[in-house]
């Protein structure tokens, strides 16, 4: 393939940055929009051209006997840290990294276009765009980096641009303090990512994907059985830079960034926050999945931590009022779907059935679809808030009326991530369940209850918001449906989330390359089709109109309602940690340690110094008597050792 | 001797102070003149170096020390003025260069007394200058006093605060460096010709003749590391940083963090481990716990600080500290990494404190409690304080990502346990270093406006934004480039590399 189209992807989003960026001040509003949509438009196309060249030109560098290939654009070195272990700058095209380009690309060609709309007339509107760019360049050179360093460079990239877009609205406080802890948090995690990093690179003496992916057990043995505390070196690795997907995919423990994260504007929220760059720790993982596999300890972990996950963020949801809180917690749920299923994925045959590849091809179908109709979602979510100022939705309430372009298509969002059929969501979800009940009973059960969870809460928020109560200030202020440039990313998606189902994406994506036929499974599509209709329907009855059901549920257990809403206090425990802990007692204790310990020692010498010779200086009075004191009894004093010596 | 191009970078300093001395002290465009086009010929000449360095290296030139030159001094103690340089040196006198640019511009407007103060910054400059050139350890020594001693008069009256206190602890402090370093290096002398033949100063014959006993070693290389370590902020020496920044004035600052201060990484390395091999390799667990400590115990210790200065001082003992932390690993990565760093930390630290200068200079304040939302009033320069911040903490395509990770990475390939461990700790700084500068660049820069008064206050001049800008393009152009640096400093390792190798075997 020819080199120039994979490197105007990466290029013209980090051009459009620092034009934007430096020059964007003296640009006016719209030049910068229309700048900003342009590049972005010819990325996205860019990536279609590129995509569909991987998937369909059958060019023997993509597909050979039908198995989908990975394949290196270009790989340049950037920086050598020894002579093995060299940093390349790369582009990979593989399926998972294809299908990437194209969901990034779309949803954020969908978020600039809408950030027309919604952003109209702020302030600091070129800087905006400005940093969307950064962002798209930023996860753009993720998907497709060649190196798992390459990835980590991006990584924290990306890292960055969210730190900037969540702080964009600098002035509020709480923006300031959001983007601050979002850049912590996944800091932190990234210290694991980059730990694991160190010792597999140490290890494997490499950094290469291709390298480490296409022969695990070679890389397995140059371990050399190096364990540390029980388990071996590998699986700590492998742990360990899942904790940096365990950052950016917001699983728990590490999850506290992702709903304060809202602060940043709307269509930020769904671009990044909901559909690209909290998928980029199940992309790790999808990424390192033959390492994965052969260390089961690790995938087991992922499937751990996932599912507890789910299950915490489906719950928390059901009890927040804060719509794009519950849009964060569903995307938290949903992802860690996508980890649960990733991690039931396995790469052993287990009683002679290769189950390998539907965990993880319906792992990425669901990142897929879930970008989309979580994006719908988030840019649906912005519309109500662009209409009724508020992010509350007990200020909504019988909105259908006033905003039917919203409604409908917030109502197929909707329909998709409950898993109705025909919708997106259905066709993934049902393979995710079906993947865990092959490898487990219990991971099937469970993740359908938390699927249930999902349809009850997500329908929770659509009828607070379309039906219940009208909010009696819509007669002073109507509120109506958004402009072109906002309705028509909403249409699109809404398009995208009826009809992505029907993408045989198993030819597509697959963890070895062969395509994968995706089939119904009766059994588990019925019993999950079940279970999210009687949600639904519970859901209705509590909050299609306004009546007192809601309150009544609460009153019987008010304890864990409150628990709920208050995030199961997790963010209090990690501000007593941090605050009182790390800040109050060791920070200051070591500060004051090296003012009064160590530089008061220093003043000590210089004191005893300035002590002793005031002490000492009035030998040197001046007075002739004295010296002469001083001189004789300095004589007899030697005299006398002489004399002592002598006999 | 005048063709030597490595004389030039003295030389050109000493015009730049009898240029002074022709000035009036009251025509402040003839001063100004006078610095500017000395140190641009300054960077022209470093950068005419590099490239013909490069160029050379390129041609298959494999010398230890290129461009060497010596001349007899004192033919009784065998002091010569040698000079020579390789990779490390070309780009510490590039990193030199730089920064005095960068300083000129950034104390455009000092008051008062301007010549004075610019014939001590040349003079500061000369004595830096000199030490990178020299490879006779004398005429290296005394630069280095050279470069200390008009730091006292700089901080002393054009200083700020205690400036009479802090600048008395930073020169007696160093001064005591000095004196353990004295000791080193005499002792280095004595031992340099074992078969009785003449002993020697100069670095290169030291290091291939001398067979120093092993217990002179042991007290030659603690005296020498300590002796640098004090100037490179090693734990617990480190206490004349925070006080000494905080009183400096703004140029001297970055003269001083940027460049004095990767003096003492330099001679660690040049010297100290260079000359005392077998000693470094036994005896450099003692420094890696503290300067190990240090990195930590900085980056802790900034968290709470409400002075600007303070802020960054600290952070250039944790970053300092991951200077001599790279170099006690004795390997050919982390070394590379200590040489970008250095660089790294020189470049960003200039750019921090001239900012602070900057905005000092507006608010009267440097408490980070009296200020608020400067973004919104001067974005020039929060803009360039962010970038400052970003590079700190290690982001990629900024040149501190780099030289961390090539200093981790490096460091990881000692398997020991105690090597693992500091090096984990170490990692662990490149959190606390983002609460810090987040913490500062939150409470600085963004939110809400804190003070009325500020309100009116105005954005970068243009020589604030030619100090600022060269800053921020070597930063980022190292962060973007990095390789071309690991091709000019590959060669310089190998000695070093090979004398410890062989100080094992």
């Amino acid at each position: 393939m020819d080199i120039t189209l994979p490197i105007l992807i990466l290029a013209i989003p980090i051009t459009m940055f620092l034009v934007l960026g430096i020059g964007g001040v003296k640009m006016s509003h719209k030049m910068a929009g229309i700048l900003g949509i342009l590049g972005l438009g010819t990325t996205a196309v860019l990536a279609y051209i590129v995509a569909f060249t991987y998937f369909f030109s059958g060019d023997a560098n993509f597909i050979i006997d039908g198995v989908r290939q990975q394949y290196q654009v270009f790989d340049v070195t950037w920086l050598a840290f020894t002579q093995k272990l060299v940093v390349n700058i790369g582009f990979l095209l593989d399926p998972i990294s294809a299908m990437m380009l194209v969901v990034i690309t779309t949803i954020s060609f969908m978020v600039h276009l809408y950030s027309w709309g919604y952003m109209e007339g702020e302030p600091g509107f070129q800087r905006y765009y400005a940093f969307l760019s950064l962002f798209t360049f930023s996860m753009l050179g993720l998907v497709v980096a060649t190196n798992i360093f390459q990835m980590y460079i991006f990584w924290e990239l990306v890292g960055v641009s969210s730190y900037l877009l969540i702080g964009f609205f600098y002035k509020l406080p709480s923006a300031v303090s959001a983007s601050k802890k979002a850049f912590i948090v996944t800091r932190f995690a990234d210290l694991g990512f980059l730990i694991g990093i160190l010792v597999l690179s140490y290890y494997s003496d490499t950094f290469n994907f291709i390298q480490l992916t296409s022969n695990p057990e070679s890389i397995f043995s140059s371990f050399g059985g190096a364990t540390f505390m029980g388990a071996s070196a590998l699986t700590w690795a492998m742990v360990l830079i899942f904790t940096g997907g365990m950052g950016k995919s917001a699983m728990m423990p590490l999850h506290i960034w992702l709903p304060d994260a809202m602060e940043g504007p709307t269509p930020v929220s769904a671009l990044i926050h909901a559909a690209t760059m909290v998928v980029a720790g199940v992309y790790l993982v999808a990424r390192m999945f033959p390492l994965y596999c052969v260390v089961d300890a690790s995938l087991t972990f992922v499937t751990c931590v996932g599912a507890i996950t789910a299950f915490y963020a489906a719950v928390v949801a059901c009890t927040q009022i804060d719509i794009k809180r519950v849009l964060a917690f569903s995307t938290i749920s949903q992802i860690a779907f996508m980890m649960v299923s990733l991690g039931c994925a396995y790469d052993h045959p287990i009683e002679g059935v290769h189950y390998a590849g539907l965990g993880y091809m319906a792992g990425m179908f669901h990142l897929f679809t879930h970008a989309m109709f979580k994006a719908l979602l988030f840019l649906g979510a912005g519309a109500l808030i662009h209409a009724v100022h508020s992010n509350n939705y007990t200020e909504m309430g019988g909105l259908r009326k006033y905003m039917p372009i919203t409604h409908w298509t917030f109502l197929i969002g909707c329909l998709a991530i409950a898993g109705i059929f025909p919708f997106a969501g259905f066709f993934s979800k049902d393979e995710m369940i079906a993947a865990m009940f092959n490898r487990h009973w219990f991971w099937g059960a469970w993740m359908t209850m938390v699927a249930g969870l999902t349809a009850f809460y997500m329908f929770r928020l659509y009828f607070m918001i379309f039906w219940w109560e009208e909010n009696p200030h819509y007669k002073e202020h109507k509120p109506h449906d958004a402009p072109w440039q906002m309705s028509v990313p909403l249409i699109f998606l809404a398009a995208v989330s009826c009809v992505a189902g029907f993408i045989p994406f198993g030819e597509f994506v697959t963890y070895n390359g062969e395509p994968y036929h995706i089939h119904i499974e009766p059994a588990v599509a019925a019993t999950s089709l079940t279970v999210a209709i009687l949600a639904i329907a519970l859901a209705t009855v509590m909050y299609r109109k306004k009546n007192d059901l809601p309150a009544k549920v609460k009153n019987i257990c008010p304890g864990l309602w409150t628990a709920a809403h208050h995030r199961f206090y997790w963010d209090e425990l990690y501000m007593f940690i941090t605050h009182k802990i790390i800040f109050n007692i060791i920070c200051k204790s070591i500060a004051w340690f090296d003012r009064h310990v160590i530089d008061a020692t220093m003043d000590a010498f210089a004191k005893i110094t300035q002590k002793t010779s005031y002490a000492i200086r009035g030998m040197q009075s001046g007075e002739i008597q004295t010296y002469v004191l001083w001189y004789f009894a300095g004589a007899v004093v030697l005299a006398a050792i002489t004399w002592l010596c002598l006999i | 001797m005048f063709g030597n191009i490595l004389i030039w970078f003295v030389i050109i300093p000493v015009i730049m102070m009898a240029g002074l001395g022709l000035c009036r002290n009251s025509s402040m465009n003839a001063i100004r003149a006078v610095m500017v086009v000395c140190s641009t010929a300054l960077v022209a000449l470093s950068i005419w170096l590099c490239c013909d360095f490069l160029h050379l290296r390129a041609m298959g030139v494999e010398d230890e020390m290129l461009y060497t030159g010596s001349w007899m001094w004192y033919a009784p103690l065998n002091i010569h003025l040698a000079v020579g340089v390789d990779g490390i040196s070309v780009l510490m006198l590039m990193l030199s260069s730089v920064i005095v640019f960068a300083g000129t511009f950034a104390s455009w407007k000092i008051n008062p007394l301007p010549k004075n103060f610019f014939l001590w910054f040349a003079l500061l400059s000369t004595g830096v200058f000199g030490f990178f050139i020299s490879i006779d350890i004398f005429t290296m020594f005394m630069f280095y006093e050279v470069a200390l001693i008009p730091m006292y008069l700089l901080i002393g009256v054009w200083g700020t605060g205690r400036k009479e206190y802090s600048a008395m602890k930073l020169t007696l402090m160093l001064m005591g460096g000095s004196a353990f370093l004295m000791l080193g290096l005499l002792g280095i002398y004595w031992h340099s010709a074992p078969e009785g033949g003449q002993c020697t100063w100069n670095i290169l014959e030291i290091s291939h003749n001398a067979n120093i006993a092993v217990e002179w070693q042991y007290m030659l290389f603690c005296f020498t590391f300590v002796g640098f370590g004090v100037l490179g902020a090693m734990f617990p020496f480190h206490t004349w940083s925070p006080d000494g920044h905080a009183c400096a004035p703004t140029a001297v600052s970055m003269l001083h963090a940027g460049v004095l201060m990767k003096l003492g990484g330099y001679g660690c390395f040049r010297i100290a481990i260079f000359l005392l091999p077998q000693a470094a390799n036994e005896l450099a667990w003692i420094f890696i716990i503290l300067t190990g400590i240090s990195i930590v115990y900085g980056a802790f210790s900034a968290c709470v600080q409400t002075d600007l200065k303070y802020i960054n001082a600290y952070s250039s003992v944790s970053h300092c500290g991951m200077v001599l932390f790279a170099i006690l690993m004795l390997n050919t990565t982390a070394m590379t990494g200590a040489i970008l760093q250095m660089l790294s930390h020189g470049l960003m630290t200039a750019l921090f404190f001239a900012l602070i200068g900057m905005i000092y200079g507006r608010t009267h304040t440097r408490d980070i409690r009296q200020m608020g939302g400067l973004m919104k009033i001067m974005p020039y320069l929060g803009v360039c304080y962010m970038i400052a911040g970003f590079a700190s903490l290690g982001l990629p395509g900024l040149s501190g990502f780099v030289a961390e990770m090539t200093i981790f990475f490096g460091s990881f390939q000692d398997s020991d346990l105690f090597h693992r461990v500091f090096v984990i700790a170490a990692t662990c700084s490149i959190v606390i270093t983002a609460v810090y500068i987040l913490r500062v660049v939150g409470k600085l820069l963004l939110g809400p406006v804190q003070d009325k008064h500020h309100l009116e206050l105005t954005d970068a001049t243009w020589f604030e934004r030619l100090s600022t800008v060269t800053l921020i393009v070597c930063i980022a152009g190292i962060g973007c480039f990095p390789n071309w640096i690991n091709e000019a400093i590959q060669f310089s390792f190998k000695p070093i590399i090979a004398a410890i190798q062989g100080a094992v075997l």
